[in-house]
């Protein structure tokens, strides 16, 4: 289809789509590629309780990457971005309220 | 070959535009309902990851952390091939549509196959929950640290296999969905004006990667130091 088509009235020129580049999307690729290694290499080194917030702060990021391009929320309108964000804020309430119920209740290790 | 006043517009839709928005949003609806699927596991695993820490941490050192990685890497190479797919369809390249799905297929089959190869280890070394299991620790200490440790890394290996084959099954039942938006974009079915339905698989697609992206760093890398 001819990309600049003069505007004539009651002619549906089709969706206005943003057309990723592959170059970013390589780009996207690569950040990736490295995220995976730095989660590898985070969890080889002791860091305590944090060896948990660090992975799951590197597969956030990653998660947010594919999300935002390869899933094209980046360029997508509002509605599609308010689903998106109610699909994690209620998993957020399923394991937020799930644990502090658990934490509350002075479980320990060999309860059970 | 589709031009924009008959083809693929469906009679309900004022516009293309609006079909589009109508079908991406749909898929991010199913998707949200994908994410608490999923999210009941990752709770379980938050709860009994808290109550039975060592118990975690000494049982994940059975898992190959080199396999998981390599995984990791197969399918972010999948999803990229993925992106270069619906890259092509909005360009309008069906043969170049087909050529990346039929790379995605590739590398999915390779990360299931990778999957089978660990499942048979697991077999092998009796770590499938069920009458057969018998856990040895990792750690001399461990058994220390947790007497109960074989009923606790019996729970670990149950989320191990539901997490993993939950999302193992997701990747069988997409592989065949792409293998039809191949064939459908070697038919020239798509176009730069419509190709909702290989967009929609590729939001699947890449749901099913985050999924592991994931998964990774909980079950295999949590030992590891």
């Amino acid at each position: 289809m001819a990309e600049h088509t003069p505007h004539a009235d009651a002619v549906d020129l089709g969706p206005h789509e943003h057309v990723v580049s592959p170059k970013l999307y390589v780009g996207i690729f690569a950040a990736l590629m490295v995220l995976t290694y730095l989660t590898v290499e985070a969890a080889g080194h002791d860091f305590g309780i944090f060896n948990t917030v660090v992975a799951l702060g590197i597969a956030s990021t990653k998660a947010l990457l594919v999300i935002a391009f390869f899933m094209h929320v980046r360029w997508a309108g509002k509605l599609v971005v308010l689903v998106v964000a109610s699909g994690f804020v209620w998993l957020g309430f399923l394991i937020l309220i799930t644990m502090s119920d658990y934490l509350s209740r002075g479980f320990s290790l060999v309860t059970g | 070959m589709s031009d924009a006043h008959a083809g693929p517009l469906r009679h309900h839709f004022a516009t293309l535009q609006q079909q589009k928005e109508s079908a991406t949003l749909g898929m991010w609806v199913f998707i949200a309902q994908e994410i608490m699927f999923f999210g009941g596991l990752f709770g379980t695993y938050a709860i009994y990851r808290y109550l039975y820490y060592a118990a975690f941490e000494d049982a994940s050192h059975h898992l190959d952390w080199k396999l998981g990685a390599i995984n990791t890497g197969v399918l972010i190479c999948s999803s990229l091939t993925m992106a270069l797919a619906v890259h092509a369809a909005a360009v309008g390249k069906g043969k170049q549509i087909a050529a990346w799905i039929a790379a995605t297929i590739l590398l999915g089959s390779i990360f299931l196959g990778v999957k089978v190869v660990e499942y048979k280890e697991k077999f092998d070394h009796h770590l499938v929950p069920g009458p057969k299991f018998h856990y040895v620790p990792h750690a001399e200490a461990a058994r220390a640290a947790d007497p109960e440790i074989d009923r606790h890394s019996q729970i670990y290996f149950s989320l191990y296999f539901m997490m993993t084959g939950l999302h193992a099954l997701h990747m069988i039942i997409g592989i065949p969905l792409l293998a039809w938006m191949g064939w459908r974009g070697w038919r020239g079915e798509f176009s730069a004006l419509y190709h909702s339905p290989i967009e929609i698989t590729g939001l699947y697609w890449h749901f099913v990667d985050i999924v592991w992206i994931f998964l990774f760093p909980l079950l295999y890398l949590i030992g590891h130091h």
